[in-house]
């Protein structure tokens, strides 16, 4: 087997391009905590309406302007409706699915993760600019999937 | 058994045309890449219809009759042009460029490409139909515990086994040659053929194992409940196997036929065997890259899963180079000595060269975004956005589909005894130019799109007027306006089609082989023992899968039942 000069300069620059770049995602990952969205823990999705968690959730204070809330992804909302914050708060997302899979999004930010019933997710972000962030579900679900939104407003 | 290919000769003027002997290829064989070629072409233009309403229906163009969603719609897109389309195809064109360069199919190669052949089409057919009645709205990831109607998934599961009994069509044919040559080197077209079917082995079985042993026993309630996280896994294992096998398939026309179009030689038959292998080994377990932003699977594992789906730069570099090297090489060897004059020596009016081109350039903003796409924490970024679909439409509904429209302008007529004459090769120049501009225009709107936060696989995107959906409603047009531009080129395909494969004079058409160009740069024998690779790649899936598959069985998921769609 030959090898072009050209090409095993090619194939070196390229390798030491991924590797740098593979280097950047671990540091990443592993040291700035910027790693994505992965809690391991699991529920029964017939459970999720009445449990402890999810029932009755509300956003609830627990520390300085930092703020926790579970809620239910479900066909096709999300439990409990509209949230309001104030500006430069850390929200703590719980959440979880009694039916099917959905997905998570918020506008203008990179919150971003899947709730797959089974499983519970966790995710957060802290708001800074005021405004009405639209909360929506950006996995298919249903034939309701595209109503499926709710709003959080940060004042 | 064989049949020996005939020379191929003009048919005799004045006689009646003797079929037998126009064809370059035995009728036995051609018969059998026809007719997959003909469910995928008629695949193309339902699934490219549904797109083009999916445009119309996302920008407000227009509404659906009741009687039809739009998920049903999304849900027929997904099942016929990225697996029906791409597994017909791929199978119609491999099995003919085997035929053509191991001397014909086996016997027993036919009797199981048929039957393959007939339990595709049968399920092609059924979960169709429960698509279009709206008892499938479950899109063609059907994630569970989303349930359609039973059959529909009988319908998937069939066309499964019809794939895997192509697989053993294939294998059959490939050893026998190698038994009947020993010492000898497999040509290189036969060589990707045959990874292409070790790959559809490897993907078949992951989806057959959650379709038959999983899902059809919980849809027609035998088992009350399924595990999601299971169901997601097993489902992108094969749903990025898919992904290699198309691109494994389009490469084959790249490395192999466009050497001999543009009238040089294969740049290194050694290289290209590796890259191949490459493909086959490492990159299979790319899967989870689908699940960055899945709950239950640990950022460790994640990481590892983004190291194996880059594994696919090195194939794909290697392809760059001997691409480029193929068409310099050839420019040189017919006189070129300026730096670049090669490339305007390249056959441009070449509808066959063009289309290929194309694609390969689409290749390389597809690439980057895949790097994007897989990037971890960019992931979060872009995940379910339309940016996705973007993408998807540069990979496999550019690149490969391109590449198949091109394969197509040699293929059809090399199987109908017919040639390209040069005004359709003119309609197939333009062909491409509407397919590269529709699609510049759809696909850019979409990565725009799912940039400023659009969803996809959502009907409506208006969000009540809100603020933040605002800007979206811009490059859902564009999308719609694109879309109408990709219809067109799809209604140009399917005219060129029919041309060829019914209408056009009838003549000898090549299918294109190139040669090697230096004895020293052919493999060493054992690149064509499949065991060994089939055992790295195995051993490579094994550590992608193993561990989350035992925490999802063993984690106390407690298991979902069913929901059904509608
Ligand atoms: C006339 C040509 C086409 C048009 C107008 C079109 C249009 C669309 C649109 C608007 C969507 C987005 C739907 C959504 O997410 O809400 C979509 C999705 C998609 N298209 Fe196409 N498309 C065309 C051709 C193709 C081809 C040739 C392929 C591949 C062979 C392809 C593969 C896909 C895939 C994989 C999806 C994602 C499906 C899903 O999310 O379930 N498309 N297409
Ligand atoms: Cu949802
Ligand atoms: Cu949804």
């Amino acid at each position: 087997m030959h090898i072009h000069r050209y090409e095993k300069l090619w194939l070196i620059i390229g390798t030491l391009i991924l590797v740098v770049f593979l280097s950047v995602l671990a540091v990443q990952t592993f040291f700035l905590e910027m790693g994505p969205p992965s809690h391991a823990e699991t529920m029964d999705p017939e459970s999720v309406r009445d449990s402890e968690m999810f029932a009755d959730a509300e956003l609830t204070e627990i520390g300085d302007n930092e703020y926790e809330i579970a809620m239910i992804a479900e066909m096709f909302t999300f439990q409990p409706g509209d949230l309001e914050i104030p500006a430069g708060a850390t929200v703590h997302f719980t959440l979880a699915s009694p039916d099917v899979t959905h997905g998570f999004k918020i506008s203008d930010t990179n919150v971003n993760v899947m709730v797959v019933p089974g499983h519970i997710s966790k995710i957060s972000h802290t708001f800074n600019e005021p405004g009405e962030y639209l909360i929506l579900c950006n996995e298919y679900c249903g034939l309701g999937h595209e109503y499926m939104a709710n709003t959080i407003t940060v004042y | 058994m064989t049949q020996p290919i005939r020379e191929a000769t003009a048919p005799h003027p004045g006689t009646e045309v003797n079929e037998e002997a126009v064809t370059g290829i035995a009728k036995r064989d051609s018969r059998l890449s026809s007719a997959n070629l003909y469910i995928a072409f008629i695949a193309l233009l339902i699934g490219g219809t549904a797109g083009l309403l999916q445009g119309f229906v996302r920008s407000g163009f227009i509404e659906l009759p009741s009687w039809i969603s739009y998920y049903a719609l999304l849900t027929a897109h997904g099942v016929l042009l990225v697996l029906v389309l791409s597994s017909f195809f791929s199978i119609g064109y491999l099995y003919a460029g085997t035929s053509r360069v191991l001397g014909g199919l086996t016997d027993k190669t036919l009797v199981f490409g048929w039957t393959g052949f007939g339990l595709m089409a049968a399920g092609t057919a059924i979960a169709s139909f429960f698509i279009l009645s709206g008892d499938a709205n479950v899109l063609y990831t059907f994630y569970v515990p989303m349930q359609a109607h039973p059959w529909f998934y009988v319908g998937l599961a069939m066309i499964v086994v019809g794939i895997l009994s192509n697989c053993v069509g294939m294998f059959v044919t490939y050893q026998s040659w190698r038994k009947r040559n020993p010492g000898q080197l497999t040509p290189l077209f036969a060589f990707f053929s045959n990874a292409v079917f070790v790959l559809w082995v490897f993907a078949s079985l992951f989806i057959a194992v959650f379709v038959v042993g999983m899902v059809i026993p919980w849809a027609f309630g035998w088992v009350p409940t399924i595990d999601p996280m299971i169901g997601r896994t097993l489902f992108w294992a094969f749903g990025h196997t898919l992904v290699n096998i198309w691109m494994l398939t389009a490469i084959s026309a790249w490395y192999v036929s466009m050497p001999k179009i543009i009238g040089g030689k294969v740049f290194s038959d050694s290289l290209a065997r590796v890259a191949v292998v490459i493909l086959v080994v490492a990159n299979v377990p790319g899967g989870f890259h689908h699940q960055i932003l899945d709950p239950g699977l640990s950022t460790e594992l994640k990481f590892l899963h983004v190291i194996q789906t880059f594994m696919i730069i090195f194939p794909s570099l290697m392809t760059a180079f001997a691409m480029l090297a193929t068409m310099e090489r050839t420019g040189r060897s017919k006189g070129v000595t300026s730096l670049l004059g090669w490339w305007k020596t390249l056959p441009w009016s070449d509808a066959r060269f063009f289309a290929i081109i194309v694609a390969m350039f689409a290749f390389i903003p597809a690439g980057l975004g895949g790097i994007i796409n897989a990037s971890n924490q960019v992931n979060q970024v872009v995940h379910n956005s339309m940016w996705v679909t973007g993408h998807l439409h540069l990979t496999v509904g550019t690149t490969v589909v391109l590449t198949f429209f091109g394969v197509s302008y040699w293929l059809v007529p090399y199987l109908s005894g017919r040639k390209l004459t040069r005004s359709l090769n003119k309609l197939a120049i333009l062909q491409t130019l509407i397919w590269a501009a529709g699609m510049l225009l759809m696909s850019g709107a979409m990565h725009i799109n799912g940039l400023l936060g659009s969803p996809r696989r959502t009907a409506d995107t208006s969000y009540g007027g809100h603020s933040a959906a605002a800007d979206w409603a811009l490059y859902e047009t564009l999308m719609a306006v694109g879309g109408m531009i990709l219809f067109v080129g799809i209604l140009l395909i399917m005219y060129i089609w029919i041309r060829l494969a019914f209408f056009a004079p009838k003549g000898t058409t090549e299918f294109p082989i190139g040669e090697d160009y230096r004895e020293k740069d052919r493999s060493p024998l054992f690149m064509d023992r499949w065991s060994i690779w089939v055992a790295l790649s195995v051993i490579s899936i094994a550590i992608a899968y193993v561990i989350p598959l035992i925490n999802f069985a063993t984690g106390h998921s407690p298991g979902s039942p069913p929901f059904l769609m509608p």
